[in-house]
């Protein structure tokens, strides 16, 4: 197994992108990433996309062809590949193309991510997220995914010390980094009461606790190590892919506030570049509401389970905190296009790692972890990123 | 969902039909044809759940899929079931009666139908059990 | 001999009051109550309907008594307000309760009386030998046109009763019944709402048939009114069957238990039904009840039923599910608005 490298990366801007179509948003951030690559085409050797839901959303599968072919590559006959894993189809992707390096079998690799969530009505999309949970037995009595979560929520501040307060930070948090990354869906701050005062979706989760409905596609190209410093002068290493799986239903899992696949992916990932969390400057984590970021940074090991909220008051996870949380603004100010949102997450990361961040740079930031989940915790893929 | 996937579930929909391993005495809901404990040891039959259960965690759905759309505002919970394991359900209580902890009883009724002239989706729900 | 071999009620919790609907129309609220003896009726879930009512109805009776349903030989469920025109509420029923597959089934229609036609169709079943145990089942959500004087009964509610040969908790001795073709109220296939006669659903609908059916039973019986402990009529409103009542000879004493349309309203095929099953709720071993029931259409079911020792046995648990007073115990009371969300009466966009 070699040693892997991302040498190049780009982003469309997240939002309701009504003039650009799923495919324009793949080939803007492909060729985003490819300039910054200072890459050809041509030099391609194989594709990975993650997408969740083009057939709902769309009415239209076969993605990893379709990718290629409007990337200008059909007559290359490259490998594109499709990765679903709902919400962490990214991440999964970007595993995929780690994978594909690090074994010897490509050399370039494209990870990218793209979703087109705005073309149906709200209730479409409502339902075919939904599908990131169990149809069957979730899904087919009335759950929908942020009616999931809202259970984690509640479970969890029956147990923990959490107060709606502490949870709304979290999201006032997420947009003061938002409105500093220009790629983001919100560019405006908001204040704690903005969020205590939206309306409810599932007790207690309010509007303005959940991630929103968004267009976008990000793209990252690696190569492996040894051969980085051809196309960049600021190669960021892979030092470490890891993936779990758990029960699909939220009524399964071991314990309803813990993400055991979270637990599991971050151990392995620690393990695999022999680092822990003290070594992290910097954690993009999955907020697709604002009670899974609190899950998350507890599950990552970054504190013990039930202090998280206080954490998040106390200024810990902000930008200028010890352990900075989701710079980009996370799932929820900057967007969540659901199979972009593990590439952008990279990106971010990347950026920062390369000093790129502008004014949510966090100085001396030489360690990142990315953290996508799929679904309510069914699937995880943690990565770690250094210069 | 199709009248067939529908119609496959309808045991475990109306009547709670799942299985149980009679060699480690796991019960499973829905229904499982092999232990994932005793493995190709396990000895799988019918079982027929009492139904009564408790909750575990809740919601107050409020923004519904479009199937759901008229029925908002409802309460959606995990219920433990006596015998172990869990369900997500509705439970057909007003959003502040609802508590965990509170003891349940399956109800029988109308969880969706297919628009105005499609089949109508039956199951059970839950209700207070005092 | 053939009777009933245990019994079951559900009843929805919400409930409108008459001044909710008349407030609405501009009508007089004391004109109506008065008029008709009736306060307030049950109203439906939104996730309710005659399918739900019914199982719901079943299992209550089925918890009172050790039957394996899978020995039910035949189910029945009699409404005007099947959830399908075609695709019967019986087999529903049937699997929800475990009858399933080795049973006959159908789906009856006669007005408020296709509950008591299903009593009757169990009956013959049982009594020929041909089943063990038969489900008879009367259960509405009945419409009224909005507006219309009957959307301030217009009910909804279901019963079931298990008939069959052995042990019976009552002896059904005798019915008889008288049934002419007589246009009082009907609805046409496809059409929302019912129609009626007005005064004309007295008279040649109601009191015609169900005299009709009493005396056909007094003559062939030799009883009369006086050999009855309890005496159970169709309810459209209060009013007729207190009518009724005494002009066959009952007292107001004898109607009383089983008079359940002042707070609950008209549940159509339910009605008699779930007057019988108050009735039988307190009912002690030996006591006489008479039924009579009315489809308007018409016709009328009328019954010679005694209790036995049975009821008050250990083979019946008459408290293991909710009496008729304790399903009208503790309602939930909603506004106009509510009501027309919960009875399909808001026209949405398809």
């Amino acid at each position: 197994m070699r040693e892997v490298a991302v040498i190049g990366a780009g982003c469309t801007t997240f939002g309701e992108k009504w003039n650009t179509s799923f495919r324009n948003l793949f080939v803007e951030a492909g060729i985003l990433a490819l300039e910054d690559a200072g890459l050809a085409g041509e030099q391609i050797d194989a594709l990975y996309v993650g997408n969740m839901s083009a057939g709902r959303f769309i009415e239209q599968e076969h993605i990893g062809a379709l990718i290629a072919d409007y990337a200008g590559l059909a007559s290359h006959h490259i490998p594109a590949t499709r990765v679903e894993a709902a919400c962490a189809s990214g991440g999964l992707s970007f595993r995929q193309a780690v994978i594909a390096v690090a074994s010897g079998m490509e050399d370039i690799v494209v990870a990218a991510g793209v979703e087109k969530m705005t073309d149906v009505a709200s209730g479409i999309s409502v339902d075919a997220l939904a599908g990131a949970a169990d149809r069957e037995w979730e899904g087919f009595v009335g759950a929908t995914f942020p009616g999931l979560y809202a259970m984690i929520a509640t479970d969890y501040m029956n147990r923990y010390p959490l107060t709606r307060e502490q949870l709304g930070l979290v999201a006032v948090k997420n947009h003061f980094n938002g409105a500093r990354n220009p790629i983001a869906q919100y560019q405006q701050e908001i204040t704690l009461d903005t969020v205590l005062k939206s309306s409810l979706v599932a007790d207690p989760l309010r509007l303005f606790d959940c991630s929103p409905i968004t267009d976008g596609a990000a793209a990252v190209i690696l190569a492996p190590l040894e051969r980085a410093r051809e196309f960049t002068d600021t190669p960021i290493r892979v030092m470490a892919s890891a993936q779990a799986s758990d029960t699909i239903t939220l009524h399964d899992r071991r314990d309803i506030s813990t993400l055991d696949a979270t637990v599991t992916a971050g151990q392995r990932a620690f393990r695999m570049a022999g680092l822990t969390t003290a070594d992290i400057d910097l954690v993009e984590v999955h907020d697709c509401f604002t009670i899974a970021e609190i899950c998350a940074i507890e599950d990552l090991g970054f504190c013990r389970k039930g202090e998280a909220g206080r954490l998040t008051e106390e200024g810990v996870t902000a930008l200028n905190g010890d352990i900075p949380v989701n710079t980009s603004g996370g799932l929820k100010a900057c967007g969540h296009p659901v199979g972009a949102t593990g590439i952008k997450q990279v990106f971010e990361i990347v950026q920062q790692l390369r000093c790129e961040a502008g004014r949510r740079q966090i100085d001396g930031a030489e360690i990142g972890m990315t953290h996508n989940v799929g679904g309510t915790g069914a699937s995880v893929a943690v990565h770690i990123l250094g210069v | 969902m199709s009248v067939a996937r529908f119609w496959r579930k309808i045991p475990q929909r109306y009547n709670l039909i799942g299985t149980r391993c009679t060699t480690c005495g796991r019960y499973f809901f829905p229904p499982r044809s092999f232990c994932p404990d005793c493995r190709r040891a396990g000895n799988i039959v019918d079982y027929k759940f009492a139904g009564t259960g408790a909750v575990v965690t809740y919601t107050v759905i409020r923004t519904a899929s479009e199937q759901f759309e008229q029925m908002t505002p409802y309460v959606l919970a995990i219920v433990a079931l006596d015998e172990g394991p869990r369900i997500t359900v509705q439970i057909v209580c007003s959003p502040e009666e609802v508590r965990i902890g509170m003891r349940v009883k399956p109800v029988f009724r109308k969880i969706a139908a297919d628009g105005e002239s499609g089949v109508i989706y039956y199951g059970t729900k839950y209700a207070s059990a005092d | 001999m053939v009777g009933i071999i245990t019994y079951g009620v559900y009843i929805p919790r919400y409930r409108i009051k008459v001044e909710e609907i008349s407030k609405v129309w501009g009508a007089n609220a004391n004109d109506i109550t008065s008029g008709l003896g009736v306060y307030s009726k049950s109203v439906p879930g939104l996730d309710e309907d005659t399918a739900t009512i019914a199982v719901e109805a079943a299992r209550n009776a089925l918890i009172r008594r050790d039957i394996d349903p899978a020995e039910i030989g035949a189910v029945y469920v009699g409404s005007e307000s099947h959830p399908y025109a075609v695709k019967p509420t019986a087999c529903t029923v049937g699997e929800a309760i475990g009858a399933t597959p080795c049973m006959t089934a159908a789906d009856y229609e006669f007005a408020c009386k296709a509950g008591t036609a299903a009593i009757q169709t169990c009956m013959g079943l049982a009594k020929s030998g041909m089943i063990r145990y038969g489900l008879a089942i009367g259960s509405d959500v009945a419409q009224g046109a909005p507006s219309d004087a009957l959307e301030y009964t217009a009910a909804a509610g279901g019963a079931a009763m298990v008939i069959g040969r052995e042990d019976p908790i009552a002896l059904i001795h005798r019915t008889c019944s008288f049934t002419t073709d007589t246009p009082d109220f009907w609805r046409r296939e496809g059409q929302g709402y019912p129609r009626h006669g007005g005064r004309f659903t007295g008279e040649p609908g109601y009191f015609r048939h169900i005299e009709g059916s009493v005396r056909l039973i007094f003559d062939q019986s030799g009883k009369s009114a006086k050999d009855y402990d309890y005496a159970v009529f169709h309810q459209p409103n209060a009013k007729f069957p207190q009518r009724v009542a005494k002009i066959l000879g009952f007292t107001p004493e004898q109607i009383k238990p089983g008079l359940v349309v002042p707070h609950l309203g008209n549940t159509y095929s339910g009605s008699s039904m779930i007057g019988l099953a108050a009735t039988l709720d307190i009912a002690k071993p030996d006591d006489r009840i008479f039924v009579a029931s009315f489809g308007s259409g018409a016709g009328s079911d009328a019954f010679d039923i005694e209790v036995t020792d049975v009821i008050e046995s250990d083979q019946f648990r008459r408290d293991a599910a909710p009496t008729v007073e304790q399903l009208l115990a503790n309602p939930i009371y909603i506004g106009y608005a509510q009501y027309a969300r919960h009875k399909g009466k808001i026209v949405m966009q398809k």
